[in-house]
C-alpha cells in the first residue's frame, strides 16, 4: 500500500514530502470504570479514532482531511502536531520519525517548523495576555529572538502580515470579533517561521463572509511563504476551494485519496458520493437529491468488513465480512470492494 | 404580496424594533424589520451573526429575555395582534398554533423525561386528547418524523438518541398541536452535513404535507436554497433585501447580498479567491448613519452616509439600497 501511496502522490519524484504518515493509529481506553467491570462483569473497550492511516503531503501543496464528526480528522491533526502519542505507525517530517522518542532538544528543534490552528479562536487565545503577548509566545519559547525590539518589530510584523495593525497588539483578546481573533491564531502560528500548518477546522466557527477573509488570507499567505497545508474541515465546498489532494475519512479510516478535482468531478467511494450529495445546490438547477439514510455508528463499535456497509447502497457479503485497503484505481486511492470489482455504477 | 389569495398573510411583521436597555445606552438589535408570511409558505430569513435574525424569531413568539422589549411595531398572526398579548394568551398561541425548532437538540429537550412524556405533555396542553390517545398521537408523530420503531423508542430518554435522531423529536414536539406556522431557528446548524439533509428533507415533506408555513431562520445560504421559497436577508439589524428564492440567490440586488453569496465557496468554476467583503458588521452600539452598510460597500456614494434607504422595488424582489431608487440611478452617473 506504501508503493501505491507514492505512486498516487504527484509529487516531483525528487522531492520527497514533507510530511508522511503511514499506518497511524490512535486507540483511546473507552472501558467502563474498574469497579464496574469487577462487579458487572463489564468487558474493557476500545475506541479506536484512528486505525490505520497513510497519507503523504509534498511540500507547499494543501492536503485535506474530510469526513463527518466522529471520524478521527482532529485526531489525526492531533497526533501529527505530537498533542497525542501515536498507538501504532509513524509520522516522518521532513525524513525525520516525529513518533519515535527523541530527546527534547531534537524535538523543539523541529516542532518549530510546525504549528497548529484551531477551531475555537475563543478558546484557544489566552484571555489574560495581550495580543503582542500571545503572538511572541512561539519566539520566546523557541528562543528565536532575546531582545525586546527585535521581539516588538517582528510581532509589528506579523500583525500586518494577516491584516491587523501594530496598535492591536496591545488589545486583550475579547476585544475582537471571531474573524480577527481567528488572524491572531494565524499570527502566532507564523510566530516561528513554520513550513507546516495543521488547520484543525479554521473557519467552522465563522460567518461565512469572514470565512472567506480567512480563506483567502491563507492561500495568500501559502503562496508569499511557500507553506504547506494540513486542512481539516467537514465542509467539502471549503475543501474543494483549499486543497490539491483530498482525504475522506469515515470511522477511523481513509476510504480515497484523491486530487481535489478528480475527487469532486468523480467520486468513487460510495461514502464520498453520499458526502458531495449533501452539498446544497446554489446554482438552483432542481437537481434531484437523493435523501442518505441511516448515521455514521459508533467508533467503540464499528460495523465489521467495511464500516460503511450498512449504509452502503451496493454493499454486499464480502463487504461485511473483510475489510477493504486502499488500492490505486487511476490516479485515485479508493477502499472498497465494489469499487475493485467493478461493479459500482458510474457517479451521475 | 406572496399571498395568492385574497386572504390577508399568515404572518405580518410591521416595522418591528427591539431594544436592549443597557448602561451605556439603548441598543436597537432589530430595527423597522418587516416582512410577511403567507400561508404555507417558507420564508428563509439569512444573515450573519448579529444581524437580528434570532431576535426576530423570539420577538414573534413573544420570548424575548427582559430587559430586551419591544419597542415599537405591530406582529399580526392570523389578522390579529399578537405582540401585546398578556403572557397567558400567547403561551396559548405558542406551541399550539406556532411551533418552533431550535438550533441545540440537547438543550429544546428535558433530559429528565422521556420524550413520551415531552410529547404527550405538550399534546395535552394543547388539544382536547385524553391520556392514551395522545400517547397513541406521540407514536405516530414520531413514525412521522422517522423514528424506527416508534413504540418502544418512545419510552427511551433523550440521551438514548443521537443527534440527528433527537432534532427529529424536537421537529415532532414542534408538530405536535398542528401548528400554522413553525419557528425553526437554525434547525440544521448543530448536525452532520448528511444529517442536516436528513432534517431538511423531513421539514419540507412536512410542512408540504400539513400545509405548515415555515419561518427559517440560518446563517447557511446552502439550507435557504434547498427550503426557502423566499429569502429575507438581514444586515445589522434590518432587512436589506427581500424576494423570491430565485431571484436572491441568482441575482442578488444589494451589494451585501452579492458579497455574501460571493463569499460562499462553491464546486463550480475554479476561482483562486472568494469574493471578499472587508471589515466586518458593525458592532450594535456603533451602527453607521445612513445606510449600515455603507462603510464596507464597494458601490457607496454621498446619499448612502447621510439617508437611510428603505426598501425599494426592483423587478419581484425588493433591496433597501439607493442604487435602485428611481432618482440615484439617473442622478449618479453623471
Amino acid at each position: 500500500m506504501a508503493e501505491g501511496l507514492a505512486r498516487a502522490v504527484p509529487a516531483a519524484p525528487v522531492q520527497p514530502p514533507l510530511l508522511r504518515v503511514t499506518e497511524l493509529a490512535r486507540y483511546f481506553d473507552a472501558s467502563p470504570p474498574l469497579v464496574n467491570r469487577l462487579l458487572l462483569g463489564a468487558r474493557r473497550r476500545t475506541l479506536k479514532a484512528v486505525d490505520g492511516v497513510s497519507f503523504a503531503i509534498p511540500r507547499g501543496k494543501t492536503f485535506s482531511l474530510v469526513g463527518e464528526s466522529g471520524c478521527g480528522k482532529s485526531t489525526v491533526a492531533r497526533l501529527v502536531v505530537g498533542l497525542y502519542r501515536p498507538t501504532k505507525g509513524t509520522i516522518e517530517f521532513d525524513g525525520q520519525d516525529l513518533a519515535r522518542r527523541q530527546s527534547a532538544k531534537q524535538l523543539r528543534a523541529v516542532r518549530r517548523r510546525f504549528q497548529i490552528i484551531f477551531q475555537d479562536p475563543f478558546a484557544s487565545l489566552n484571555p489574560r495576555w495581550r495580543v503582542r503577548d500571545i503572538i511572541a509566545e512561539p519566539i520566546r519559547v523557541h528562543g528565536l529572538l532575546r531582545d525586546r525590539p527585535a521581539i516588538r518589530a517582528r510581532t509589528d510584523e506579523l500583525l500586518a502580515q494577516v491584516g491587523l495593525g501594530a496598535t492591536d497588539g496591545g488589545k486583550y483578546p475579547h476585544e475582537f470579533s471571531g474573524g480577527q481573533r481567528q488572524r491572531i491564531s494565524i499570527a502566532r502560528a507564523l510566530a516561528s517561521n513554520p513550513e507546516f500548518l495543521v488547520c484543525d477546522e479554521p473557519t467552522s466557527a465563522l460567518d461565512v463572509s469572514v470565512q472567506a477573509q480567512i480563506l483567502n488570507l491563507m492561500k495568500e499567505l501559502q503562496e508569499r511563504l511557500g507553506l504547506t497545508y494540513l486542512f481539516i474541515s467537514h465542509n467539502l465546498a471549503v475543501v474543494h476551494h483549499m486543497s490539491d489532494q483530498v482525504g475522506v475519512m469515515y470511522l477511523g479510516r481513509l476510504c480515497e485519496i484523491a486530487a481535489s478535482k478528480t475527487l469532486f468531478r468523480r467520486p468513487r467511494h460510495p461514502y464520498t458520493r453520499l458526502l458531495l450529495e449533501t452539498i446544497p445546490d446554489l446554482e438552483l438547477s432542481g437537481r434531484p437529491r437523493v435523501p442518505v439514510a441511516g448515521e455514521v455508528p459508533s467508533p467503540i463499535d464499528p460495523p465489521p468488513g467495511c464500516s460503511f456497509h450498512p449504509r452502503c447502497p451496493f454493499a454486499n457479503e464480502r463487504c461485511r465480512r473483510e475489510r477493504p485497503e486502499l488500492r490505486l484505481h487511476d490516479d485515485d486511492l479508493v477502499a472498497c470492494h465494489a469499487v475493485e470489482e467493478g461493479r459500482l455504477p458510474e457517479a451521475g | 404580496m406572496a399571498a395568492i389569495s385574497n386572504r390577508p398573510p399568515l404572518l405580518e411583521v410591521e416595522h418591528l424594533r427591539v431594544q436592549f436597555p443597557t448602561r451605556r445606552g439603548t441598543l436597537t438589535a432589530v430595527d423597522d424589520v418587516s416582512f410577511e408570511i403567507g400561508e404555507g409558505e417558507v420564508l428563509g430569513v439569512v444573515g450573519e451573526s448579529g444581524a437580528g435574525k434570532s431576535i426576530t424569531g423570539s420577538a414573534i413568539i413573544g420570548l424575548i429575555e427582559p430587559p430586551g422589549r419591544i419597542a415599537g411595531g405591530r406582529i399580526l398572526f392570523e389578522g390579529e395582534r399578537i405582540d401585546d398579548l398578556p403572557y397567558e394568551k400567547l403561551r396559548r398561541i405558542r406551541g399550539k398554533r406556532i411551533g418552533t425548532i431550535f438550533q441545540d437538540p440537547l438543550t429544546s429537550l428535558n433530559p429528565l423525561y422521556s420524550i413520551g412524556r415531552q410529547l404527550v405533555e405538550t399534546i395535552l396542553t394543547h388539544t382536547e386528547l385524553t391520556q392514551a390517545q395522545a400517547r397513541r398521537r406521540a407514536i405516530d408523530l414520531l413514525a412521522e418524523v422517522g423514528i424506527p420503531s416508534p413504540a418502544q423508542r418512545v419510552d427511551h430518554y433523550p440521551h438514548q438518541f443521537s443527534g440527528g435522531m433527537r432534532q427529529r423529536v424536537v421537529v415532532a414536539l414542534a408538530l405536535c398541536a398542528n401548528p400554522r406556522l413553525v419557528i425553526a431557528d437554525e434547525p440544521t446548524t448543530a448536525l452532520d452535513v448528511s444529517i442536516q439533509a436528513q432534517i431538511i428533507a423531513l421539514l419540507k415533506k412536512l410542512c408540504r404535507e400539513h400545509g405548515t408555513a415555515v419561518m427559517l431562520i440560518t446563517h447557511d445560504m446552502g439550507v435557504i436554497a434547498e427550503t426557502a421559497d423566499r429569502v429575507a436577508v438581514m444586515y445589522a439589524g434590518r432587512v436589506v433585501e427581500v424576494g423570491p428564492l430565485r431571484e436572491v440567490v441568482k441575482r442578488p440586488r444589494h451589494p451585501y447580498t452579492v458579497g455574501l453569496m460571493g463569499s460562499i465557496p462553491k464546486l463550480e468554476g475554479e476561482r483562486s479567491r472568494l469574493v471578499q467583503i472587508d471589515g466586518s458588521m458593525p458592532r450594535l452600539d456603533r451602527i453607521p448613519a445612513g445606510c449600515a452598510f455603507h462603510p464596507r460597500c464597494p458601490q457607496a456614494f454621498a446619499r448612502c452616509e447621510r439617508e437611510r434607504p428603505e426598501l425599494m422595488s426592483d423587478g419581484l424582489a425588493r433591496a433597501a439600497c439607493w442604487l435602485y431608487a428611481p432618482l440615484a440611478r439617473t442622478g449618479s452617473d453623471g
